[in-house]
């Protein structure tokens, strides 16, 4: 494969998964370009037909981490941060929404909020620390603070140490529909899923998300616009940790459990790999990313210790040759922007 | 029998020294991390991978070639070292024109292969390795009880980490580094073969790291995991020191060692993460690190 | 034997085309009926020696001295990551997909949410690998078969054996998780049962500490007689390690609290040796140990089985006579029966001899506490172990009013 032009930049702050866009934005309703929105029909068509024909739990799985690569690509995608330490927002989310539902009996809704309120705490504190510093020293900070995090999971006595928080009810939303049925489950995972979807969709091509895509573009210029970074960087990172705290508490709901493989920082890796996968400053991308990823952990168990090495070699090839991801390729393939 | 506050002053002294020994780990695998970055602006994630490789490269030496620990001080470097090279010339060299995040991703994909393919074929329980003949043994040092070994590690660090100050510092071939570091097409342009000097540089921070892994084989268990563990707290040491200055990386290395050794007799519980809660504490005061160039 | 591991691959290979596919696909229909065994086991992580492969031979083993009773047996494995969701997603597929019972399975959070779901769908579920003793205790499940080994038993069989025979003050090296706490609190209760002494412990930082040559110091400093390790695997290597480089071996006993013969092989004897330590299993223990042995090497890379494997063949072939006992076709329908039926049934097996399940599930049979041999004593590679002292079954494990489990006091 050779070197990829349109991404190979040598001016400093060039962006990261800059999106491979070769024609001027054709707005259509909300915000959504033409190819958006047939995106869009498919993927709402894919979430209705989907649970009669695929596993709903696994599905409920691959849309709990499609959510949680989109938050994060709002970070790396629009405002070119790297983070490595999301899975500290994704577990904390997952650990308190859990323990929300089982030892307070919270309902369902109310323990995913309490989740998120928490992992955008924890995002506001930690990304009021990242920020100072950019580009692989923003990835370096975030991991260890996500790592002190990991540790404080391993010894605080609510998280159940290496046992986790174990058979998390699902609880009766809005105190009328019980949610042990899957299929009950799936609608309202579906449903926070495609709504989080749709706000990080907003925010992108809101005033605000053109800012962010202008400080991915070029800092320093937009400050002497006027715009204080610093505070649209932070924001973004709270949305992001709020938002990875849906997913995280979600899916906690979801299988009964919270543990400490989501905060681990493999899990960090994890998204980033869903997202470099699904293609970087996409829309679709994580979403499509989360899909390979998680089936792949599905259908590669049987094939035992090889599945971090072919984890490690997705990586590779992806950064080597296919930088866009899956939908940036087929967005460039099509010229059209997804 | 309590250890909050009467410390007797033996133990103190001791516990120093420990953090000495394992900061001599730290300093050498930052400054390998610092070389790396300062010349391929390149943050190596699978520093942690290569050193355990080194320690591994080391066991398979004496296990399958009959070579001895002294052998495998020279040849786990230079093999290593050899392997980070064609790991340099194959993958990494596709991608100093883009964004620095893309290296790291790169790196941190290549840690997952290479410590997947060792859990593979040596489990994940790990290897026995020796201590060498003429380091067994201890000191009385009537404070404390030191063993042979762990005095040698500190030396040894020093040594390889003032040799490498030194290098490039002190000689012609560490001018140019320096200068290819400010501006590479100006170097190139004088005639000297940059792509091939950040190879060699990426080759030398890799040696560091499976040096560190020889030293550290006697006395930690050799397994997959063992780098992992390691690198995220020298990453938090880097991000501390800054990665402006060799020196700032030597002793940053040191001093974190000392004072992490030190949260090991006051508060154990603690002694994983003070080190991140000094980073914190300097990210706020000094954004750029303790070294660093803003 | 080539013939039962072809069909094993064709049975992965089927479910692996069929996962994630439709629920409740059925089987084409069958002469006989197929009893479908997964074992979900860490292939790829830290506990992959102890268990991993070693329990999928194990696992094949048991199925093929029980071919032929009227029915097939189908086993397959996969590799749960020690990711719960990974675990339980697998699990949940297998359930549905016709497996029938679950085997192994190390990492107390996948197996607890496991347990969970077999009990869910009705299914059976075999503990080997995990250590904690919720399983039969809070967190029970009248599908639940826990084989080998707990926390409880670990401490009991170490603390209280060592402290009876001489070594009664004790120093803790503790990782600072839930799971070392368990043991270093269960060990203490039984060395002062016993009549010994705790002087002292220090907590370190779990999973991040590397160098244990401070705590070392500490224990030293403490002057006890037992340097007890309430860590696992690799920490445990490193602790060992670090207190003989200290030269704590002179006046200390080394106890570590959960040690594998793995362990051993890694830490090589010049540096294991005099440790003690609990297991339920020894390849050498006696004569149909050595037997089983002999059966398990050809296929498990020459390696004698540890302790885990074990528990995976003797739960997976009492399982199999339960279910020859009840009929294939009824032993399909109700997970809880069979689990009932095997509870009835007296267990003898090669690898841990006589012995009977409790009515909370926990498998009872003896520990014994093992002290490592000497580089002199052993006659070579795998020859590490000898008996210091014999827990009987009965008393080895948590009494069941103790347990607290919700479905026995009812």
């Amino acid at each position: 494969m050779s070197p990829d032009t349109s991404l190979t930049t040598a001016t400093p702050g060039a962006a990261l998964g800059r999106p491979a866009a070769s024609r001027p934005d054709e707005l259509g309703l909300w915000g959504f370009t033409r190819a958006q929105l047939g995106a869009l029909a498919v993927l709402i068509v894919f979430l209705v037909v989907a649970p009669f024909w695929l596993y709903p739990v696994f599905l409920m799985k691959l849309l709990c981490f499609a959510l949680f690569a989109s938050a994060f690509n709002l970070l790396i995608g629009y405002v070119g941060l790297l983070s490595f330490g999301h899975a500290a927002y994704f577990g904390m989310g997952g650990y308190l929404a859990g323990h929300a539902a089982k030892v307070w009996g919270l309902p369902p809704e109310l323990s995913i909020l309490t989740g998120a309120a928490v992992a955008g705490g924890l995002g506001a504190v930690f990304g009021w620390l990242a920020i100072r510093r950019s580009g692989i020293y923003f990835a370096m900070i975030t991991l260890a603070l996500a790592q002190m995090v990991y540790f404080f999971c391993v010894q605080a006595p609510f998280t159940g140490g290496e046992d986790g928080i174990q058979q998390i009810p699902r609880g009766t939303l809005l105190g009328f529909i019980g949610l042990q049925d899957d299929m009950a489950m799936y609608w309202f995972v579906a449903a926070i899923f495609l709504a989080g979807f749709l706000l990080i969709h907003r925010i992108v091509h809101s005033p605000f998300g053109q800012v962010i895509k202008a400080i991915r573009e070029n800092e320093p210029r937009t400050t002497s616009l006027g715009y204080r970074t610093d505070d649209y960087k932070l924001v973004t990172f709270i949305l992001s940790a709020t938002l990875a705290g849906v997913a995280g508490g979600t899916k906690s709901l979801v299988f009964g459990i919270a543990t400490l493989t989501d905060v681990h920082w493999a899990m960090s890796g994890e998204v980033v790999l869903m997202t470099l996968v699904g293609g970087l400053g996409t829309v679709f991308g994580p979403l499509v990313g989360a899909a390979v990823i998680v089936t792949m952990q599905n259908y590669l168990a049987e094939m035992g210790a090889w599945v971090t090495v072919i984890q490690g070699a997705i990586f590779v090839a992806c950064v080597l040759a296919f930088r866009r991801g899956i939908v940036g390729e087929i967005g460039n393939l099509l010229r059209v922007k997804l | 029998m309590d250890e909050i506050f009467g410390i007797p002053a033996p133990l103190l002294f001791g516990q120093l020294l420990l953090g000495l020994i394992n900061g001599a780990f730290y300093a050498m695998l930052s400054l390998g991390l610092a070389v790396i970055f300062g010349l391929l602006n390149i943050v190596n994630l699978a520093h942690g991978a290569l050193f355990m490789m080194g320690a591994f490269v080391a066991w398979m030496l004496l296990n399958y070639a009959g070579l001895g620990y002294w052998w495998a001080m020279l040849l786990s470097p230079v093999i290593v070292g050899l392997f980070g090279m064609a790991l340099e010339k194959l993958f990494i060299s596709r991608l100093y024109k883009l964004d620095h995040l893309y290296g790291l991703l790169l790196t941190f994909g290549l840690a997952l292969v290479i410590e997947g393919v060792f859990r593979n074929y040596y489990g994940s329980s790990g290897l026995p390795y020796r201590i060498p003949d003429q380091l067994q043994g201890a000191w009385d040092l009537g404070f404390m009880f030191m063993p042979v070994y762990r005095g040698w590690v500190v030396i040894a660090a020093l040594i390889f980490c003032l040799t490498t100050w030194l290098v490039i510092e002190k000689t012609r071939l560490g001018a140019y580094l320096r200068a290819a570091t400010e501006n590479a097409p100006l170097v190139q342009a004088f005639g000297v073969n940059v792509p091939r000097m950040v190879t060699l540089t990426y080759g030398g921070g890799v040696a560091l790291a499976a040096l560190a892994g020889v030293l550290a084989a006697p006395i930690y268990s050799v397994n997959p995991q063992m780098g992992t563990n390691l690198i995220i707290v020298v990453f938090a040491v880097v991000v501390i020191g800054g990665m402006g200055s060799i020196l700032g990386a030597v002793l940053t290395g040191f001093t974190l060692g000392v004072v992490e050794g030190l949260t090991k007799v006051f508060w154990p519980e603690a002694s994983a993460t003070v080190i991140f809660v000094i980073m914190a504490i300097v990210l706020l005061a000094r954004p750029a690190g303790l070294f660093g160039r803003a | 034997m080539t013939g039962v591991a072809r069909r094993d691959l064709l049975g992965a290979a089927g479910l692996a085309a069929a996962a994630s596919a439709l629920p409740g696909r059925r089987a084409r229909a069958q002469a006989r009926t197929t009893i479908r065994i997964g074992v979900l086991t860490d292939m790829s992580g830290p506990y992959r020696d102890a268990t991993g492969p070693g329990s999928v031979v194990c696992t094949q083993q048991a199925a093929a001295e029980f071919s032929g009773r009227g029915f097939n047996i189908e086993v397959i494995s996969a590799d749960h990551q020690n990711k719960p969701d990974v675990g339980s997603n697998l699990a949940r597929q297998w359930f549905d997909q016709g497996v029938d019972a679950i085997v192994d399975i190390p990492t107390s959070s996948v197996a607890l949410s496991i347990a969970a779901i077999a009990r869910e769908k009705n299914k059976v579920f075999l503990n080997s690998g995990a250590a904690t003793s919720d399983l039969t205790g809070a967190q029970c499940s009248p599908n639940t078969i826990h084989w080998t080994y707990d926390t409880y038993m670990l401490a009991k069989g170490t603390g209280g054996a060592i402290t009876r025979a001489g070594g009664d003050t004790w120093f803790f090296i503790t990782a600072d998780y839930a799971f070392g706490h368990a043991l270093e609190r269960d060990t203490a209760n039984f060395v002062r049962a016993a009549g010994g002494q705790v002087l002292g412990a220090v907590r370190y930082p779990f999973p991040q500490t590397t160098d244990f040559s401070a705590f070392v110091l500490q224990a030293q400093a403490s002057r006890a007689k037992v340097l007890g390790m309430a860590n696992a695997s690799t920490d445990t290597v490193n602790t060992i390690k670090a207190a003989r480089e200290f030269g704590l071996h002179r006046n200390m006993r080394f106890a570590a609290l959960l040690m594998g013969v793995i362990d051993i092989h890694a830490l090589g004897l010049e540096l294991g040796q005099g440790l003690l330590l609990t297991e339920s299993f020894y390849w050498d223990l006696n004569d149909r140990t050595r037997a089983f042995t002999a059966r398990i090497r050809p296929n498990n890379q020459n390696r004698p089985p540890a302790m885990v494997p074990a528990g995976c063949y003797g739960a997976t072939l009492h399982y199999l006579k339960a279910v020859a006992d009840m009929g294939a076709e009824r032993a399909k329908a109700s997970g809880v029966e069979v689990v009932q039926r095997m509870k009835a049934m007296p267990c003898d097996d090669d690898a841990f001899g006589p012995g009977r399940i409790r009515e909370d599930g926990r498998k009872l049979h003896p520990a014994y506490l093992f002290q490592v041999k000497t580089p002199q004593e052993s006659s070579g590679t795998w020859d590490y172990y000898k008996v210091v002292a014999t827990t009987p079954g009965e008393e080895a494990f948590r009494p069941l009013n103790e347990g607290g489990c919700a479905f026995i006091r009812s």
